[in-house]
């Protein structure tokens, strides 16, 4: 009995010693990686990452975004999770703000500072880029072709009234990536011919997802026949055969999909490791598998990629028009989901039916022209577009505190609670709305 | 030997069994109920800026038109579910228990088979189907130039959850139906009472228990579902408001926790309502020989007639079955009434990956439910025969579980349990796969404890006094007559927390630490955030239907066995 337990415990400490030894150089043991990526992308990479490192076991566990980011706030107390590996910057911000990361300089060279006029790694190494991914147009070719749509090339094409009633987006508030692209739009066309166009396009939603890929997944089935989604999004559904097609835009922001080590990871060397082979030209070309099929941040990778594949080091068009400002979009960003939530969200209906109105007076005014009417309906239109808050107002801390997730200290003036806040913004909206179809009603009354 | 006498005399007189039960399952509820659900709700209380305990939230809740609406929409889209799932559900129950009915059984467990909808998958398979573009809408536009709207906004939302719970009032109610003594309705055609009257007077009545029981959880249950709602992107309804906002990133906003709150006194209002409809009468019937209604007849174009409704309801309510069996071996479909092509290759995908998710699923699912029954018939139990100060309270406590969100007791779990570091190993005690167990047997406890109230509603006292003036002890009556009278009840319960359970998500979400441990809802979910992922996780969703469904029909088999060799039926 007392030798086999001796004999065990002798065992035991030749393989923990054995074990030290080996660390310093020789990743092992069991890795958890957090992530919001899809099987195709993780398992390809698990595979090749085992391959090359068959000592160490990868655990991929599977969250959205925002609960991977909950799930990490709420075990950091006993951290079990080595990586944080998804898309949205901002979800690694968030991670970064509330110290749950660790800084890792990857080992990988050739990667550049930027990416179209993104900048690739966070500054301060708390999290690398390793692929990118832009923001743009996706449609079902057999819906367009039974509704008689042409295939839009611009956000602004969206907001024909040839599309009413046809294009689908996630919430921002639900999706990362689609509040970069609200936050693209704003950027790029400022603050009030931004939201004029968000909401133009807007007017002729068919629906608000509430998951990213519930767009993707409505184009494939043809619920709906044009949806505002992530590149590999579009990429990947062709090329797993659905009859789909994508557009960049010309404004549209490249942004880097990322991995960052968390704080107190257990297993820190094969961490680092994993870092460093998704960087590696021999990570970063499972990218370009058709079930994947994001863009590289290597751009050496690019050699081995098909031919029409989009290059964003090479196309300087892509994703190089809005100089994205990280700071901008962070002061603001819960704001600009809130915003977006209250206005057009939660009062689509609304917006809808006066979209519908201000599109048939536009359709009877271009047949008889009228100057009464087309007053009414540039009225009409203003009312749709316009903004409960300034941009300045937007950026504004006081605004931000309410919809910070703590407050900093007891003494930290909340001059109002989110609840009211909204409940102000949705009734601006819904009054506006409201006024704006009557006004089309008048202006389509005129041209008859 | 004097002391064996006294013990049992002073059980006689003090009876501590129930009392410790009680206690027993109070503490279960604590721990792994209140406990979390508080450390999560309680910030509805909070003033966000100094912390101290406040109700102007729930001031702004009822001030904000969103809200307000939100509250309406779900309560109309649950009241009208209970309306058409009865209207799904009367007839398959009737017809299958009063009537001589080949396949009885079979369509008592296909009835079932709509509660697992898988989640993600089943919300897809309905829009190809039934959606604007659906194969329905793209053949009647081809043909006859009209579209219906049968996946608009809240008509979306009644049509999916009524399809998708009306089991809870098909299985309750059958199962009161099969607890009708024979004498009644005997009784009642003696006196001239046939046909429609018959049933309406007597019949029906006699099975509310049943009924009501299986109508309050559809009430509630759609109240509380954000799944449905959340997947046809109609999000002004109340659940999925709550669960909108507390799974946001950034917003640490009370209102989610204010509607959670909400939630759960609106469900304990309408159990409440329901136990008030309940009151004051007795549905128990003494005689149990009988073994429920006579099965009669039919004429033969009544037969006809019957099979005709039996079989159009059952293709309506299995249509999303029938939709993921098409999508599993679906090429591509897209914007066509069919797919373009078939195969088997999304099968062998999942059978090369997905083994281990079956296997968790099966033993937590059963686990889950082996649980929920236990604690049901013990809560129902006391509730109904004892006299324990407070036992009402168990009921309410753990009814209260159907309106936690699934989210907010996932986050509850790792806020009590990740701390607690597991002896031996050391790893948090939340990551251990029981808890994952737990989580699922409070989430459906309340199926299993409507289902085992509503059976013992129907036992009559005089048959467990009879048994106890026999000589018999308390825990032999209730394990020799009680629990066996209340089979039917108790299999209902353990199939509706079985068959739910198994496709489980918003919980399993948070708790599921390693891919080893990940029951099949994981599993779907991994699989539904790709294009590429469709064909496969519809393949998993018709395993998971295959499992559970086979799992009913066993269990079906066995009862029906059972009352055969009991004598109950000819």
């Amino acid at each position: 009995m007392s030798r086999t337990l001796h004999g065990v415990a002798a065992a035991l400490a030749v393989m923990l010693a054995s074990s030290t030894a080996a660390f310093a150089q020789d990743p092992s043991g069991k890795l958890v990686v957090v992530t919001s990526f899809p099987k195709d992308l993780t398992s390809a990479f698990q595979q090749a990452f085992q391959k090359a490192y068959p000592k160490v076991t990868l655990e991929v566990l599977n969250r959205n975004t925002n609960a991977g980011v909950k799930y990490l706030q709420e075990t950091a107390s006993n951290n079990g999770t080595d990586l944080f590996w998804a898309s949205a910057p901002d979800a690694f911000e968030v991670l970064k703000g509330a110290n749950l990361l660790q800084a890792y300089k990857p080992k990988v060279e050739g990667i550049p500072d930027k990416v179209g006029a993104y900048p690739i790694n966070d500054p301060e190494g708390m999290y690398a880029g390793f692929a990118a991914s832009g923001y743009g147009i996706m449609w079902n070719s057999r819906y367009m072709k039974a509704n008689d749509l042409p295939a839009p090339k611009e956000w602004s094409d969206l907001a024909k009234p040839v599309y009413y009633d046809h294009v689908a987006i996630s919430a921002p508030s639900r999706s990362g990536t689609t509040h970069l692209t609200i936050e693209t739009i704003l950027q790029g066309e400022g603050w009030e011919k931004g939201w004029r166009t968000n909401k133009e396009i807007a007017g002729n939603y068919r629906t608000i997802t509430e998951r990213s890929f519930g767009v993707p997944d409505g184009v494939n089935s043809g619920s709906f026949g044009v949806g505002i989604v992530i590149d590999f999004f579009a990429l990947s559904s062709q090329a797993s055969g659905f009859p789909v097609e994508f557009v960049y835009p010309t404004v549209t922001t490249i942004v880097p999909a990322n991995i960052g080590i968390v704080k107190n990871a257990p297993n820190k060397v094969a961490a680092e490791t994993f870092v460093d082979f998704i960087l590696s030209p021999e990570g970063q070309e499972v990218l370009l598998q058709p079930a994947i099929r994001r863009l590289p941040v290597n751009p050496a990778t690019y050699a081995k990629a098909p031919a029409d594949y989009p290059n964003p080091f090479k196309d300087t068009s892509l994703g190089s028009q809005v100089n994205f400002d990280v700071e901008v979009s962070q002061a603001r960003y819960n704001v600009v989901d809130a915003l977006f939530d209250q206005l057009i969200t939660f009062q689509l209906d609304g917006l809808k039916a006066a979209t519908r109105a201000i599109h048939q007076a536009d359709a009877a005014l271009a047949k008889k022209p009228n100057d009464k009417g087309k007053a009414l309906l540039a009225e009409a239109r203003d009312l749709v577009a316009a903004m409960p808050v300034t941009a300045q107002e937007a950026a504004d801390p006081q605004l931000a505190g309410a919809f910070t997730v703590e407050r900093k200290s007891a003494t930290d003036a909340v001059p109002e609670r989110q609840a009211q806040v909204e409940q102000k913004w949705a009734a601006f909206a819904k009054d506006n709305y409201a006024a704006a179809r009557k006004k089309a009603e008048e202006a389509l009354a005129l041209a008859r | 030997m004097t002391s064996l006498a006294l013990t049992r005399e002073s059980i006689a007189r003090v009876r501590p069994g129930p009392a410790v039960a009680a206690v027993l399952i109070a503490l279960f509820l604590l721990l792994f109920l209140v406990v979390p659900v508080v450390q999560v709700i309680f910030v509805a209380f909070q003033d966000k800026t100094t912390g101290s305990f406040t109700l102007i939230n729930f001031a702004d809740f009822f001030r904000n038109d969103l809200f307000m609406r939100s509250f309406w929409n779900s309560f109309y889209v649950s009241a009208m579910s209970v309306v058409v799932a009865s209207a799904l559900a009367l007839p398959l129950a009737y017809l299958t228990t009063r009537f001589e009915f080949r396949g009885a059984v079979l369509i008592q467990s296909l009835g079932i088979i709509p509660l697992i909808m898988p989640p993600f998958i089943g919300a897809v398979a309905m829009q190809l189907l039934f959606g604007r573009n659906g194969t329905v809408n793209l053949l009647l536009r081809d043909h006859f130039g009209i579209s219906i709207p049968f996946m608009e906004g809240l008509n979306g939302v009644i049509f999916v959850q009524s399809i998708h719970y009306f089991p809870f009032i098909l299985i309750n109610l059958s199962a009161s139906l099969k607890n009708i003594d024979r004498a009644m309705e005997e009784s009642a055609q003696n006196l001239g009472c046939h046909g429609f009257r018959l049933f309406r007077r007597i019949v029906f009545p006699l099975a509310m228990p049943g009924y009501v029981a299986g109508a309050s959880l559809v009430f509630i249950k759609v109240f509380d579902d954000l799944g449905t709602p959340l997947l046809l992107n109609v999000n002004d309804m109340l659940a999925p408001q709550a669960y909108l906002r507390i799974s946001s990133i950034g917003i640490a906003d009370p209102m989610g926790y204010v509607i959670s709150v909400v939630l759960i006194v609106c469900s304990l209002l309408a159990l409440w309502v329901s136990a008030l409809a309940m009151k004051g009468k007795d549905y128990a019937t003494v005689q149990r020989g009988g073994g429920g209604l006579a099965r009669r007849r039919m004429k033969p174009l009544e037969l006809v007639a019957a099979y005709a409704v039996v079989l159009l309801i059952l293709v309506l309510v299995l249509a999303p079955h029938i939709g993921l069996t098409l999508l599993s071996f679906a090429t591509i479909w897209s914007f066509s009434p069919f797919p373009d092509a078939f195969t088997m290759k999304h099968y062998g995908t999942v059978f090369l990956e997905s083994g281990q998710y079956i296997t968790n699923t099966l033993l937590y699912a059963s686990l889950a439910a082996l649980l929920d029954v236990v604690i049901g018939t013990a809560i129902a139990y006391l509730v109904l025969r004892t006299k324990l100060p407070g036992r009402q309270w168990l009921d309410y406590v753990a009814m209260a579980a159907l309106a936690v969100p699934g989210v907010v007791l996932g986050i509850g779990y790792l806020r009590s349990f990740y701390d607690v570091p597991m002896p031996f190993t050391g790893q948090p005690l939340s990551g251990f796969w029981l808890i994952l167990v737990f989580a699922l047997a409070i989430r459906r406890l309340p199926y299993a404890l409507r289902a085992c109230t509503a059976a013992l509603q129907q036992v009559s006292n005089s048959l467990e006094e009879a048994a106890e003036n026999l000589g018999a002890t308390k825990l032999r009556t209730i394990s020799r007559v009680v629990v066996p009278l209340m089979s039917g009840g108790i299999l209902a319960g353990f199939v509706t927390s079985f068959a739910t359970a198994a496709v489980e998500l918003s919980a399993t979400i948070m708790l599921v630490h390693s891919q080893s441990d990940a029951p099949l809802a994981y599993g779907l979910y991994v699989y539904m955030q790709s294009a590429a992922g469709r064909g496969p996780g519809a393949a998993l969703g018709v395993f998971a239907v295959v499992i559970v469904g086979l799992g009913t029909y066993l269990s079906h088999v066995i009862i029906e066995r059972g009352r055969r060799e009991r004598g109950q039926d000819h």
